[in-house]
């Protein structure tokens, strides 16, 4: 390196010729007008003052360790709070020695998911009948327990962001292949199937999903006999699955209004019927052309579940107003929030990099 | 699979002879359809008598006449009036225009907020487009509950009690008791200033019209500045002195504020959290509609001779508008149905006082929620239809 710099020009040294470059890309990006010197500079303060505020704030004078809200100071964060009632966010009151089902129940789902995902998967088939018939049964005996020596965890224990996450994975599982019949049905050569299917979405889609919620939790039990039990988590799940069964069903439409006609057609002429066409022929090529339409889905969803609050389920939001209502720890509403923020925005900005690749990818492959 | 619909209109056709003129497909489509009709009424029909018997125990019966009844119950927050002796009906439209206004007014500021940050993300500045970028990834992934929840809760209940308020200008005041602003009152009657603006807007409305057909017929553009201005300045001079206009500024009384109008900490926590989500959203579409317009036309269009700002309002926002107003309609649909959030922070929506409030008082949960529901698919079809109308008269004219 010091033998170029010396033996040539100044100017042609890599490092001045590269501060060159910057220079101009700034004069060109950051002061090209100048309105741009004043729009660059307000940028630039305003992010240093962001940063001065948060810093100390998160940061320098934030507290981690303490047994209650006087070991915090009053102008900094009190992450305390979290680090004392970790536990309670991510798993609600379901007791400590049995967290552990809790977590497998997340990490199948996670395998699973990605085993799908996967471009090389073997038996990629018996993974899908597994997510979507197998895994709803399996997570519920292990998260409810009371058969091969689980002990018995009743609904009301479930709670923190476990629970709206697993409203979320509930609400996707369970509704792919409800979305999947009323896809077909909607497309159904039927008058009869394609009516009901489309009032069916079109319905459930015009409704926020807090309605369908109270629809769920106060119509439901009405239409089911006198002194009929219900689970409160159950009614929410099943709202949830209500609407997005709904919203899923318009994705699959999607997906198969882009296989182009001449597949279907091509299965009939070599004499496949209706369910074989589908099985074999457009179903698969639907399900790659809507998985980032099902990952928006999935986004969407799990921002949503946090609304089971108004049905009084201890959902991750609900926690932290019980948190910041305690003595110990009131008012640290900012510091719950942040926590629960970034984990959302963790999930959702992942999923959302996630299916603009694929996206690009799929744009990619339809011009090939 | 042959194509939809063949079969059928003719079964419709010829319901004598049923039997004998169809092929086995379509008989069988027949059969399902038969068979999931009846699994569907069984189903209905059990589903009703659970209902009838259900009712009976609570001793109810199905029926309007509740909506007589006198509520007894107060609404922290009305646009108009309401005492607790009204009826449950009256309740019914005081949630409805609260839900109403809260649509309203969060759709006119997540609009202008998301069309400044979608041009600002296209800006060929550097910083300004990052931080477009950094606002849109940033509020996007979070839950809209959680912003709600964070402008409620943390916002604005850190601002300074009303004694130390805030003072911007002299005119907005932010306090933890809300948002108070200066307030336009005039001794009119609303019914006279209905009148008196939707007289204005169906005359600008006039002139625009006729100033188009001109257009359209000769080629020559027709001033209508000057006329709308006439009529705007002649509206308002009216209200001024008929109606003896006058601004009424918030000011400090005691603990709170009298004059202007008040907006409570829920009423705005729920607009700025719907306008700082849904913007998010809008900006992303505007960025969408203005990049899918082919470089070619902005190239033509320079090549002609035209300006940065004649590019721009002639050629470029006419033809992103096309691809804009069907996701921006969705997205106000999603705003419309978003705000039903308020009842989470008691914001007195109609989710808030007729679903919770009026249900529990009254019982009557298949009554309400049918309500309810009827209003929402109203609220939704009335903006896909609207939308509609807008994308026609959009449409591209193809010759």
């Amino acid at each position: 390196m010091t033998a170029v710099v010396n033996s040539s020009r100044v100017e042609r040294s890599p490092a001045i010729a590269q501060l060159r470059r910057r220079l101009a890309w700034a004069r060109a990006n950051l002061f090209a007008r100048p309105i741009d010197v004043l729009l660059t500079s307000t940028i630039a303060a305003a992010a240093v003052a962001l940063l001065w505020a948060i810093v100390p704030w998160a940061f320098i004078d934030a507290v981690w360790v303490g047994e209650n809200r006087a070991a915090c100071r009053p102008d900094a964060a009190c992450w305390a709070f979290i680090v004392n009632r970790g536990g309670q966010f991510l798993y609600g009151f379901y007791p400590q020695p049995e967290r552990w089902r809790v977590n497998a129940v997340f990490l199948i789902f996670a395998v699973s998911v990605f085993l799908l995902l996967r471009r090389d998967t073997p038996g990629k088939r018996v993974v899908a009948f597994f997510l979507l018939l197998v895994f709803p049964i399996l997570g519920y005996v292990l998260l409810h327990g009371g058969v091969a020596g689980l002990s018995r965890v009743t609904t009301d224990k479930w709670g923190g962001l476990s629970l709206t996450l697993l409203l979320g994975v509930a609400g996707i599982v369970v509704s792919f292949p409800i979305a999947i019949v009323l896809a077909l049905g909607r497309q159904s050569e039927m008058p009869l199937f394609r009516w009901a299917s489309i009032a069916y979405i079109e319905i459930c889609r015009g409704l926020p999903l807090i309605a369908v919620l109270f629809m769920a939790r106060i119509l439901l039990p009405y239409a089911f006999p006198v002194g009929s039990e219900f689970d409160p988590l159950a009614l929410a799940v099943t709202g949830i699955i209500l609407f997005e069964s709904a919203y899923l069903a318009e994705v699959f439409r999607g997906g198969f209004q882009a296989i182009p006609k001449g597949q279907a057609e091509a299965a009939a002429a070599i004499g496949f019927g209706y369910w074989r066409t589908a099985i074999y022929v457009t179903l698969p090529q639907m399900l790659r052309v809507v998985v980032p339409g099902v990952v928006n889905n999935a986004i969407a969803l799990v921002k949503n579940t946090t609304l089971v609050v108004i049905l009084g389920l201890f959902e991750v939001l609900n926690i932290v107003a019980a948190g910041a209502a305690d003595p110990d720890w009131l008012g640290l509403h900012a510091e719950g929030y942040v926590f629960v923020g970034l984990v959302f925005w963790g999930l959702c900005f992942a999923m959302s990099r996630y299916s603009q690749s694929l996206e690009r990818e799929l744009k990619a492959a339809e011009r090939s | 699979m042959t194509s939809t619909g063949l079969s059928t209109p003719q079964i419709a056709a010829r319901p004598v002879t049923l039997g004998r003129n169809l092929t086995g497909r379509q008989r069988r489509h027949i059969l399902y359809q038969a068979a999931f009709l009846l699994v569907l009424c069984a189903l209905l029909w059990l589903a009703w008598r659970n209902v009838e018997a259900n009712l009976a125990v609570r001793k109810l019966a199905l029926g309007f006449s509740f909506l007589r009844q006198e509520a007894g119950f107060g609404i922290s927050f009305s646009i108009i009036p309401y005492a607790e002796t009204d009826t449950y009906l009256r309740v019914f439209v005081v949630g409805l225009s609260n839900t109403l206004l809260i649509a309203l007014l969060g759709i006119i500021a997540a609009t202008l907020l998301g069309f400044a940050i979608g041009i600002a993300r296209l800006s060929p500045n550097w910083a300004v487009a990052k931080a477009a970028l950094v606002y849109i990834e940033t509020v996007r992934n979070l839950p809209l509950l959680l912003h709600v929840l964070i402008w409620y809760n943390v916002v604005i209940r850190s601002l300074p009690p009303s004694r130390q308020a805030v003072n911007l200008l002299d005119a907005v005041f932010l306090s933890n008791r809300g948002i108070f602003v200066p307030s336009l009152e005039t001794s009119l009657g609303w019914e006279t200033l209905a009148l008196l603006v939707g007289g204005a807007v169906a005359a600008i409305a006039g002139i625009l019209r006729r100033a188009r057909r001109r257009r359209e017929e000769t080629g020559q553009p027709t001033r209508v500045a000057i006329p709308i201005v006439f009529i705007l300045a002649g509206a308002l001079l009216l209200v001024a002195g008929w109606g003896q206009l006058r601004v009424s500024w918030p000011a400090l009384q005691g603990f709170n504020f009298s004059g202007g109008m008040a907006l409570s900490p829920e009423l705005s926590a729920l607009v700025v959290a719907l306008a700082v989500y849904n913007a998010s959203f809008i900006a992303e579409l505007v960025r969408g509609s203005i990049e899918a317009i082919g470089k070619g036309q902005r190239e033509a269009a320079a090549a002609l001779g035209l300006d940065r700002g004649r590019i721009l309002k002639l050629v470029i926002i006419p033809q992103a508008m096309r691809v804009l107003v069907p996701p921006l309609t969705n997205q106000y649909l999603h705003l419309v149905k978003a705000s039903s959030l308020a009842t989470v922070i008691g914001y007195p929506d109609l989710v808030n006082v007729f679903v919770g409030t009026s249900l529990n008082q009254t019982g009557r949960a298949i009554e309400i929620m049918a309500m309810t529901m009827a209003v929402y698919l109203v609220l939704s079809l009335a903006i896909t239809g609207l939308s509609n109308l807008q994308s026609r008269r959009l449409r591209l004219v193809e010759r």
